[in-house]
């Protein structure tokens, strides 16, 4: 039981003064993925069946190998970014701090992971 | 954490089923939400049949004709029964609207009646807006000047009010706020449809000389970013208007702050 009046339990701490800039993130990245994802499609689309041979010298070239460098890192960035809000919506708490870390594990995980796997084929 | 279910003391049981009018022909079955929180049981929906050759188009017109002829217990806020006061919110056939301009013959079968969604219930159809209220108290809905003021008036153009058109006519009835998810999920820290429809309309104001603190105001993840434009505030409104657009505003002008 704690006597707050109802404006003090409406202003909380205030504001954040932030929001701005992840907002604007996740509408960059949108965009970002817009293009990427139809290129990635057809370059990795194209290369899909082939012997490993024929993949490496494909992803040797710099188009292919660059437009799946920057799908990785773009698209695990705004999955990040949009899994971060889904999170702070249903998780509160200690929980939310904790699932938001091991998001950040994961995305930033499976963005290496993507990154070096096409490093490897490529060099 | 979020939950799915509601809890124990908040389960819904069927309640009594009210005698129909004696000679009545034209019945309409109404299925109305009761909960009194002085006799310690759990909500339940009490049936009534309400004469309709002898009742008015509207929902509250029924509402008070079982008032007044059938259950006297049954309580509900109402006023100006014409859509201005906001007093009559509540969810009537699954849409949070007025119950004073929304027609009897726009429910097709039973009318089931409810009050608005996720809000504490004072008693019956009457929500707790104590929170919601201080939300839109927080936003500073008045004019915020620092210059002295003029000796005559605040001048504006006439295209600068009619940047106010479909913002100043909202009537605070809550009917958007409690229509939305994220005002749900995080209304202790999201300030909802409403208190942000009427941030906007201030924000645009071109007497406010205070647009640049209520902007730093709302930028907060949860205060303005819970809106997910899922649009349920632009559907439900009984006024017509489109609280998710005015967010949509705040959102742009603060990004232009910024990029």
């Amino acid at each position: 039981m704690r006597y707050l009046t109802d404006r003090k339990r409406a202003t909380g701490m205030g504001s954040a003064k932030t929001g701005a800039h992840h907002f604007w993130a996740m509408k960059v990245s949108s965009v970002g993925l817009l293009i990427l994802m139809p290129l990635f499609v057809c370059t990795f689309g194209s290369a899909l069946g082939d012997d490993y041979a024929t993949i490496s010298a494909y992803y040797q070239r710099p188009f292919p190998a660059i437009i799946a460098i920057l799908t990785f890192i773009v698209g695990f960035k705004h999955f990040n970014d949009g899994a971060q809000v889904l999170i702070e919506d249903y998780v509160h708490g200690t929980a939310q701090k904790i699932t938001l870390i091991l998001l950040s594990c994961l995305s930033y995980a499976a963005m290496a992971a993507g990154v070096f796997a096409v490093a490897k084929i490529a060099l | 954490m979020v939950e799915f279910a509601l809890p124990k003391n908040s389960r819904i049981t069927t309640g009594k089923t009210w005698p129909k009018p004696d000679g009545a022909k034209n019945l309409r079955k109404f299925q109305i939400y009761r909960w009194n929180p002085d006799d310690g049981k759990t909500p339940s929906v009490d049936t009534y049949f309400v004469d309709m050759d002898n009742c008015g188009p509207m929902i509250l017109d029924a509402l008070i004709k079982i008032k007044n002829e059938i259950d006297p217990t049954l309580t509900f806020r109402r006023s100006c029964r014409e859509g201005i006061c906001g007093s009559c919110a509540m969810n009537i056939d699954g849409i949070n609207t007025l119950a004073c301009i929304y027609g009897i013959d726009e429910v097709k079968d039973t009318v089931k009646i409810y009050p608005l969604p996720h809000m504490p219930v004072v008693k019956d159809l009457i929500p707790d807006l104590t929170h919601f209220y201080a939300q839109h108290a927080s936003i500073m809905p008045w004019l915020e000047t620092k210059t002295n003021r003029p000796a005559k008036e605040w001048k504006q153009s006439i295209e600068d009010r009619k940047k106010l058109d479909g913002l100043y006519e909202c009537v605070m009835c809550a009917s958007c706020s409690t229509s939305c998810p994220s005002y749900w999920w995080n209304g202790d820290k999201y300030l909802g449809p409403a208190a942000l429809l009427h941030a906007y309309r201030w924000i645009i104001d071109s007497r406010d000389e205070a647009t640049g603190e209520r902007l730093d105001d709302l930028e907060d993840p949860f205060k303005l970013y819970r809106c997910h434009t899922i649009m349920n505030c632009a559907k439900t409104c009984p006024k017509g208007l489109n609280p998710a657009k005015a967010i949509a505003e705040i959102k742009k002008m603060i990004a232009e702050r910024v990029v």
